[in-house]
């Protein structure tokens, strides 16, 4: 038992530090960027906040999975009932997508965001655009968050 | 050279160069009808400092600005030495000669250089090159020497400026940046190709186009200084096989199209870093923007004053980076 629960903490520590790591990377990045710019304009604050921010999500997804886990095996809710190794072990392969997509999704849409705060930087009212090349990185932090999401519920359905 | 975290620094560039003039600006300010109007527009482009009633002030507090906003940016200036060497090399002639000649020197010092130009002073005064960097010591003590024998002041001028080249060249070669590469590069085979022009009107000898010449990768400079012995003809018909073959006839035109050349040639190639978020490049793409604009500006200014025609300023005016 003891071995199994372990291994399902670890899935869900793992989900929340990578994908934490990668997000605080990708925000720190487009923060630099933010400051640059609102060093010179600060009326941009607004536009480039959106921008900024777009890298944080990845480290929500990771949060998600980690409570998904963490309420699967019982630790919140209570009753955290026998789990086996192969359990255990199913929640931490449940986790991995997230964990590795958040955290490398989050570094690269962090440097996109930069360049799309510079490209709002010269010209505001390229807002809209700016904002979708980074979004476009997203697509795979979100791919990955489904597939966490419906591993985890699938381990709860194998009756192990 | 350290490795530094660019991000903010091109940020805030983002910004400022969407102050930069351009070609709009530039054609308004051609349309003035005089030199006061001319000065009175650059105030409103917000130009030049607070007192914008001299031309000389207005450039030098655009330098000013310039490397003030550099020295903001960045950790560590010598990521920019490429740039503030040219300026050492300058008060180094002018200490040269000052020290030779007997007469104060303040007066011709620019500043921006790596070394304090009045340390400079002192240095070649008491012929104590120790603490100087290598480069720029050896030249002191080559350059004195000559003076001091010849008393040749262009043969002075053509070893600084030769070593001026070298450690241009000789930066760009321990920097891992293409954008610092292709400005030396540009740099120094310009250099060469109008010590080529101008000494060989001047019936210059073999020996000084080797000595003020700098070893360059797209120039071979022992073909470039025989041909600049033969002749004017025998430079251009080198250079028609080499990269510069566009250049050929710029420089059949003039001096000036050729440099004209030069900088649109390096202006365009600049232009790539509008996109590079990361880098020093659009840092040293705003630096030569910058001066390029003052160049332009400079023209405009002393172009107004001797109330030259509209189109022989348009002639002379450079592409701008924005």
């Amino acid at each position: 038992m003891e071995l199994g629960l372990f291994l399902a903490l670890l899935g869900a520590a793992l989900a929340t530090f990578m994908a934490g790591i990668g997000s605080s990377i990708g925000v720190g990045k487009a923060g630099v960027a933010a400051a640059g710019v609102l060093a010179e304009e600060p009326s941009l604050f607004s536009k480039v906040l959106i921008l900024m921010l777009l890298p944080a999500t990845q480290g929500i997804y990771g949060l998600l999975v980690a409570f998904l886990i963490l309420q699967g095996v019982g630790i919140i809710g209570g009753g955290a009932g026998e789990i086996s190794n192969l359990e255990g072990l199913l929640y931490l392969a449940a986790s991995l997508p997230i964990a590795a997509s958040g955290l490398f999704s989050a570094i690269h849409q962090g440097k996109c965001s930069v360049a799309g705060i510079h490209t709002v930087a010269k010209k505001p009212d390229t807002m809209g655009k700016s904002l979708i090349i980074p979004a476009m990185v997203e697509t795979y932090a979100i791919l990955a968050l489904l597939i966490s999401i419906l591993a985890i519920n699938g381990i709860g359905s194998l009756g192990l | 050279m350290k490795s530094q975290d660019f991000t903010y620094a091109v940020s805030r560039i983002r910004m400022k160069e969407t102050k930069l003039l351009s070609r709009k600006d530039i054609e308004r300010l051609i349309s003035q009808n005089d030199y006061q109007s001319v000065l009175r527009t650059l105030a409103e482009l917000d130009f030049g400092g607070d007192n914008n009633s001299d031309a000389d002030d207005i450039l030098l507090a655009e330098q000013n600005k310039l490397w003030s906003l550099m020295a903001e940016l960045v950790e560590d200036m010598s990521v920019f030495d490429i740039f503030r060497f040219q300026n050492d090399y300058h008060n180094l002639k002018v200490c040269v000669k000052s020290v030779y000649s007997n007469t104060s020197p303040d007066s011709m010092f620019v500043s921006g250089g790596t070394i304090d130009a009045k340390d400079l002073y002192e240095k070649v005064k008491n012929r104590d090159y120790k603490e100087l960097p290598e480069l720029l010591g050896d030249t002191a003590a080559k350059s004195f020497d000559i003076l001091l024998k010849t008393g040749d002041g262009q043969l002075c001028d053509a070893v600084i400026d030769n070593a001026s080249l070298k450690a241009v060249a000789l930066f760009a070669a321990q920097s891992q940046d293409e954008v610092i590469k292709d400005y030396a590069e540009l740099y120094v085979d310009s250099a060469n190709i109008k010590i080529a022009v101008r000494g060989s009107k001047l019936n210059k000898s073999y020996e000084f186009f080797r000595k003020s010449m700098a070893a360059s990768e797209n120039l071979n400079i022992e073909l470039l200084a025989r041909s600049a012995v033969k002749g004017f003809d025998e430079i251009c018909s080198y250079l028609a096989t080499t990269k510069y073959k566009d250049a050929v006839e710029y420089i059949k035109t003039s001096m000036s199209a050729f440099e004209k050349w030069c900088d649109d040639l390096l202006i365009s190639g600049m232009k790539k870093q509008k996109s590079e978020p990361f880098t020093i490049g659009p840092l040293i793409a705003y630096i030569l923007a910058k001066q390029n604009e003052i160049k332009v500006v400079r023209l405009i200014l002393i172009a107004k004053l001797n109330s030259l025609d509209d189109a022989k300023i348009n002639e002379r005016i450079r592409e701008m980076y924005v």
